[in-house]
């Protein structure tokens, strides 16, 4: 056993932070820690720095413009890029479509779409649950019908993250009304663009704006959009679901947000006493400190598993499970930390001499309920869960 | 032993909800409790006819109820619509201005709306007050005044001397800057720069007190009927939702939870009627702490459950149970969160 971090990897963090510091637009990362709404182009900025630097896509194979970072740098950059506070990096394009294209798309595919994600010409969104199928993502109801050279596309995705910014939609759609739900779905490029495509707003919880309904009727869709073959599309969900199980954990996040809690509760009040000094808080605190410390070995532990073994496993449920337990743990702990100030609306009328908190916390009931949705998308926990006791346990 | 409510009380839920259910629907809800001034001038004349407002107050004082179960009886059947108008301030001064002696015939009647400024900024303890009363008039600065953005009067608790007291403002005077509450509903934060004032009550601790026990009361009452309404939506969706060829509520991972909830719900019902019970008793302090910590507590796990197993479709504005839960977590921030209030029953088993 040895827990330190190489030489190379203590200059491989040097280097990422220097990056962060000249590269990441300090407007950014200062709306990032006020939770304040990102704007595309804020995005998209960072997403051409990174791709400057030729760290956008570190997993893609070396010719595509990756570069080959071991399971430890990825898990160094993560916690860089959180304690910079830079945007999270969309993950539909690079993390999500390309795997997919590099084992089961066309070279012309492949040379088409992969370059137009790096430099940010295609934003995608994923198209997967609809109305009628979250969870069991294999009861879709969205038919894409063979005419000619085309499918014919109607029906219904939902909660498509950023879809109101994206250029192309990746979904999975039913080419086969019979047998098996499993064995009738496609995996489908579709351009935004195309006529009969709509996008509608869904406002979430907490007011914010990232999620849509994107309504399909009569789109036609190039046959050569088509990725693997037809009926396939389930294999490739369930390779993606598997595979891209990159930072899943979010430790990054949440190493970022303890430190945040942490400053703001050592930080004297009016009185000059400190909340950190309130047992019952610091017991809070000292809690999500003790799981946070073990979940980075937990996460290292499991990653470089991966890395050994060339699949993430199983273990990757356990990673997102607790990760998110303690990511929504300290959003919880920083919302009580406010008191009666967590409770106003953020609003600029709450600005200079009438704010309650600094603006950094002025969100944090926000972001709680905001990110209850973690323990939701990406499989729910109880999905996990299930996969956890069959797979894992062979329950 | 008897648990069951009163003939009037059953009354007054009855009506009350009716009232509600009708002029508090979640599509005109939501519109009013985040859109200043978050109140209904409709509702609350509603609210007023009905008596709720005389049902707050001693009939020493002209009221015909204020006592623990008149409260609870009401803020139960508030909770359950989610009803954004500023009825916790208007218990709150009913308790001070009885308290002082003063005259509750405005209230009462709705005609006058009262705020209660306790709380400054980045202090909610009664030992850190700094606005200060000078010459009749007051300076300082509360922070997170419910109800604040619509007040006419807003009953001040300040430093006088070494004691704090009550003052009445007129909230012209002040500078008050209203907003919303991301769970519906309005507050202001109230600037004071030697605002004229008047003096209602010197000594007012064992009042301020007796009020803020009165509201945690009431906010656990509040919580209780929207966890009701909660835990109903649930289990319907739970029986609706189909995925995988079956409801989701036939998973037997969901049906413990669930039934979890349930005996939760129960336990905070129990402490409701057990604090209400002790209101104007010796022990009422603690056991209003015992009853808002429970509440808390439970209406946070109520809450992170509901969303939890209604998946993605309760992280949406558009459906009330989202509503429901922002309510249910926000509580505890109001007067005291759980934290707050078990420290306050670790205290009675420490002292000898
Ligand atoms: C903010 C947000 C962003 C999202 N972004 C995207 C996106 O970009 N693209 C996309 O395609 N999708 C996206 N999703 C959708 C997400 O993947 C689904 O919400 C998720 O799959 C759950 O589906 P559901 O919401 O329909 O809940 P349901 O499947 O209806 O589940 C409801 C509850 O039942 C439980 N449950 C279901 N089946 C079982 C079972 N067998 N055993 C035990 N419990 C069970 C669930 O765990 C959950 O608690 C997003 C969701 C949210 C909230």
């Amino acid at each position: 056993m040895d827990l330190s971090f190489s030489l190379a990897e203590v200059a491989f963090r040097a280097e990422v932070r220097a990056f962060m510091a000249d590269s990441l637009c300090p407007k950014t990362a200062a709306k990032v820690r006020e939770r304040r709404t990102l704007t595309k182009h804020d995005m998209e900025a960072y997403h051409t720095a990174l791709n400057g630097r030729g760290w956008l896509a570190p997993s893609w194979p070396a010719a595509y413009g990756g570069v080959g970072w071991t399971a430890v740098q990825k898990h160094i950059f993560d916690e860089e890029a959180a304690r910079a506070a830079a945007p999270r990096l969309v993950p539909f394009g690079i993390a999500m479509l390309a795997p997919v294209l590099f084992r089961f798309g066309t070279q012309d595919q492949r040379d088409h779409y992969l370059p137009r994600i790096l430099d940010g010409t295609d934003w995608w969104c994923q198209g997967y649950s609809e109305p009628g199928a979250g969870s069991d993502l294999a009861g879709l109801n969205t038919r894409a019908v063979r005419d000619g050279d085309a499918y014919i596309v109607n029906g219904q995705k939902t909660w498509t993250t950023l879809g109101q910014h994206a250029d192309w939609i990746f979904c999975l759609v039913r080419t086969k009304p019979d047998g098996k739900p499993q064995e009738g779905i496609s995996f489908l490029l579709v351009d935004m663009q195309t006529p009969g495509v709509e996008v509608r707003p869904i406002r979430l919880i907490e007011g914010g704006y990232e999620v849509n309904e994107v309504f399909l009727t009569d789109v036609r869709v190039p046959a050569s959009n088509l990725v693997g073959e037809e009926n396939m599309g389930w294999t490739i969900a369930k390779y993606l679901l598997n595979h891209e199980r990159n930072n899943i954990a979010g430790v990054g996040f949440s190493i970022a947000a303890f430190e945040s809690l942490l400053a703001y509760a050592r930080t004297p009040r009016r009185s000059g006493r400190r909340l950190i000094d309130d047992t019952l808080f610091a017991a809070r605190l000292a809690r999500i400190e003790i799981d946070l410390e073990a979940m980075k070995i937990t996460n290292l532990r499991l990653v470089v598993a991966g890395e050994t073994s060339g699949a993430p496993g199983v273990e990757s449920s356990i990673l997102k499970i607790k990760g998110v337990e303690i990511r929504q743990a300290l959003n919880d702990l920083s919302r009580r930390a406010l008191g009666p100030a967590a409770a106003p609306f953020p609003s600029e009328d709450l600005d200079g001499n009438a704010a309650l908190v600094p603006r950094e916390q002025a969100a944090n009931a926000g972001e709680y309920f905001n990110n209850r949705k973690m323990s939701i998308y990406g499989g729910s926990n109880e999905i996990q869960k299930n996969i956890l006791a069959k797979a894992m346990l062979g329950l | 032993m008897n648990f069951e409510q009163t003939d009037d009380h059953r009354m007054l839920t009855d009506s009350l909800l009716r009232l509600l259910t009708d002029a508090c629907d979640a599509k005109t809800r939501n519109v009013t409790a985040y859109a200043a001034p978050f109140h209904s001038p409709d509702l609350w004349s509603k609210l007023a006819d009905l008596g709720v407002f005389y049902a707050l107050a001693d009939p020493a004082q002209g009221g015909f109820g204020g006592a623990g179960f008149d409260i609870t009886t009401i803020f139960q059947a508030l909770g359950k619509a989610l009803c954004p108008e500023p009825v916790l301030p208007t218990l709150m001064a009913a308790r001070l201005l009885t308290h002082a002696g003063a005259d509750l015939g405005p209230l009462l009647s709705g005609a006058v709306h009262y705020a209660v400024a306790v709380g400054e900024l980045d202090s909610w303890s009664l030992d850190e007050i700094e606005t200060t009363a000078r010459n009749g008039t007051l300076t300082g600065r509360k922070s997170v005044v419910y109800g604040g953005a619509v007040a006419e009067k807003i009953l001040v608790i300040a430093r006088d001397g070494a004691e704090l007291s009550l003052f009445e403002i007129a909230s012209a005077d002040a500078e008050v800057i209203p907003y919303a509450m991301i769970d519906g509903g309005g507050a202001a934060e109230v600037f004071l720069d030697a605002t004229p004032a008047r003096l209602l009550l010197e000594n007012a601790g064992a009042a301020v007190q007796d009020a803020l026990d009165a509201a945690a009361l009431a906010l656990s009452a509040e919580s209780l009927g929207a966890m009701d309404v909660t835990r109903d939506t649930l289990v319907d969706y739970l029986k609706q939702r189909r995925q995988f060829g079956r409801p989701i509520g036939s998973n037997q991972a969901l049906q413990h939870r669930a039934v979890e909830l349930v005996t939760e719900i129960e336990q905070v019902r129990s402490i409701v009627i057990l604090a209400a019970s002790r209101m104007g008793t010796d022990s009422q302090t603690r056991t209003v702490s015992m009853c808002k910590h429970l509440a808390g507590r439970v209406a946070r796990r109520v809450a992170e459950e509901a969303i939890q197993m209604h998946g993605g479709i309760a992280m949406t504005w558009e459906a009330p149970v989202s509503h429901y839960v922002k309510r249910l977590v926000m509580i505890d921030s109001q007067f005291g969160d759980t934290d707050y209030h078990i420290k306050r029953v670790m205290e009675g088993l420490q002292a000898t």
